[in-house]
């Protein structure tokens, strides 16, 4: 465990980059349709356990399963929202509340069934294993590894979203739905090439979550409030705004637990009660 | 769901006039005490998480307020109601009025926190306070006992008239007493034209507000009036169990609510009622099976229910009855 300022700050760094990872996906699906997915967290746990279960019982290095994790993840994405979700896109936010709910039990309940309720171990290979020393702190490799990884997924997202035609569409589409549609995107499509896109990142964010977060059943409820917290915080349906939200509260979240254990889990619901009371609808919105 | 209660309401001033169908269910209620002997205990809980859904009803089915923290209430309640037993008090009236008391001042308190912001903030808020006041109970160990809970309660007879006994006799009458008389205070609340008001915000908050309706002051008001009612339910629950744990103040307790109000039907009073007996009972005999299998079969049910019957059990019942005497 780091024991200066700069170590917890970057161990909460790369918390945050975590939940970033995760989190990116459902601030995207409310931006966009505004539609409330408590069963997030169910793909990023479908993405840990093909990481895992990849590991132990295929024999798959760990980084080849990363990118299992990412299709398992997405293509579940896929097939549900075109069976199910795409029906509720107009229904009130209580009946979307419900019908995400029920997944998550599903998947909660469904995923004990088959794979017990145990914890699943992932052993990382050797190369990220141990700590390096970098200007006079001790750096886990692995951390610096899961940052890497979400700064080069943020640059390419941001690519993704700024350079070419796909993104102009999903930036219109987030804008207005309404208008974007009659100058003829297709705003459906271009949901649900998001939603797939956000479903397999959270699975990457699952894989890559195990050996920081751990993986049990539990997961998709465990850290449910994280996310919408994020989200909540960061203002729907950018980039930006989670990225700075998830980075505020992994680094607040870490330094609570850190120095004040025995209040630590108040941090972060103090933390939120404040953003929310200056920042109304969300930090990036407030910004405009 | 809003089209559904709107069907049972519209076009008719609300009274206070007691339907054949609300005097048979209250009948059944007292004829169950009779029937199922056996089944009192699981009868006291039914009748308090039905109580404790109609102040979740009050809030979302006639405000429109989506709240998955209404434990926080709850959980206040039962540890009030728990504390003033255990140290000495144990008159139970007036600890069922403190603990009312105190889940209105927590409502109060939280509700500029809450009503601030849309759905999604709502939700998160009101998650965020229950966790907190859970977390908060589970250090304060001294006070509530922590993880053990808080059991050496000493609990009087209600009214002086009956010992509470094993069997749940007493609890099952006492519950369905405190139940009935409440649920007639909130019967009279949502039919006057406050309650009429509420309706109008959950339908059209911009159109109230531009009509001259303060709409922040009450829905405080209701979210209030919740609270005081969640904090009866769970000081009904301690004085009937004889035992406050943590699991009061938890998040499943919220959303299990949230699912039994909405399987029931909103905006009805009865649908919190008729949900928390159907998944109580579900609940029952199916998880003595596997609590796995329960969940899995719980979350099933609420995907159909969300696509199959938008309207909740007596939403669904009320909405084939009005169509069938309709088509003339």
């Amino acid at each position: 465990m780091p024991g200066s300022l700069p170590g917890v700050l970057f161990d909460g760094i790369a918390y945050g980059s975590l939940l970033f990872l995760i989190s990116l996906g459902l601030s995207v699906t409310m931006g966009l349709m505004s539609f409330i997915n408590l069963a997030h967290g169910a793909f990023a746990m479908a993405g840990g356990y093909v990481c895992a279960l990849g590991m132990e019982r295929l024999g798959i290095p760990f980084l080849a399963t990363l990118p299992l994790a990412f299709l398992a993840a997405a293509a579940a994405g896929a097939l549900l929202e075109r069976t199910l979700y795409r029906r509720l896109y107009r229904r009130s936010p209580l009946e979307q509340v419900l019908f995400s709910l029920g997944l998550t039990l599903m998947a909660v309940a469904a995923t004990t069934w088959v794979f017990g309720p145990g914890h699943q171990p992932v052993r990382l290979p050797g190369f990220l294993l141990g700590q390096v020393r970098v200007l006079g702190i001790d750096l886990g490799v692995y951390r610096l590894f899961l940052v890497g990884v979400v700064v080069l997924i943020a640059l390419l997202l941001a690519a993704l979203l700024r350079g070419t035609r796909l993104g102009a569409r999903i930036r219109a589409s987030v804008d207005d739905a309404q208008t974007s549609a009659g100058l003829g995107i297709d705003v459906e499509g271009v949901f649900f090439l998001t939603f797939t896109l956000g479903s397999g990142l959270a699975g990457l964010g699952g894989a890559l979550a195990i050996d920081v977060l751990g993986l049990d059943p539990t997961f998709p409820l465990k850290y449910l409030v994280y996310f919408l917290l994020v989200v909540v915080v960061g203002g729907a349906g950018t980039i930006a705004g989670p990225l700075v939200a998830s980075l505020v509260l992994g680094v607040f979240d870490v330094a609570g637990k850190y120095y004040v254990p025995g209040i630590g889990a108040f941090v972060i619901y103090g933390l939120m009660i404040a953003l929310l009371l200056l920042f109304p609808g969300g930090l990036r919105r407030s910004a405009r | 769901m809003r089209t559904q209660s709107r069907a049972v309401t519209v076009g008719r001033l609300p009274d206070l006039r007691w339907r054949p169908v609300e005097i048979v269910f209250w009948a059944a209620a007292v004829a169950a005490f009779f029937l199922f002997p056996r089944y009192l205990v699981l009868g006291s809980q039914i009748l308090i998480t039905g109580l404790f859904a109609v102040s979740l009803d009050l809030i979302l089915g006639y405000a429109g307020v989506v709240s998955l923290g209404q434990a926080a209430m709850f959980g206040g309640g039962a540890y009030t109601a728990g504390l003033l037993a255990t140290h000495g008090w144990s008159e139970p009236i007036s600890g069922l009025l403190a603990a009312a008391a105190v889940g209105a001042g927590i409502a109060f308190a939280t509700s500029f926190l809450v009503l601030r912001g849309g759905d999604l903030t709502r939700l998160i808020v009101t998650l965020g306070i229950g966790l907190m006041l859970y977390e908060l109970a589970n250090q304060a160990a001294t006070i509530t006992g922590g993880v053990d809970g808080l059991s050496d309660m000493v609990v009087g007879n209600p009214m002086g008239l009956f010992a509470f006994d094993l069997a749940g006799r007493t609890a099952y009458a006492y519950s369905l007493a405190v139940l009935f008389a409440v649920f007639c205070l909130c019967r009279r609340v949502v039919r006057s034209p406050f309650g009429l008001s509420l309706r109008g915000i959950r339908d059209r908050p911009e159109r109230m507000s531009a009509l001259g309706a303060p709409v922040r002051r009450r829905l405080t008001a209701v979210y209030t009036l919740a609270g005081a009612v969640a904090g009866l339910a769970g000081a009904l629950l301690a004085q009937t169990t004889q035992f406050v744990g943590l699991e009061v103040l938890g998040f499943s307790r919220s959303a299990e609510l949230l699912i039994m109000l909405v399987l029931g039907g909103t905006g009805l009073l009865y649908g919190g009622l008729v949900g928390a007996a159907v998944f109580m009972i579900a609940q029952h005999f199916l998880s003595g099976v596997n609590p796995v299998y329960w969940q899995f079969w719980l979350g099933l049910l609420l995907v159909l229910a969300v696509f199959f019957t938008p309207g909740g059990i007596l939403g669904t019942l009320a909405s084939t009855w009005y169509r069938r005497r309709r088509p003339r």
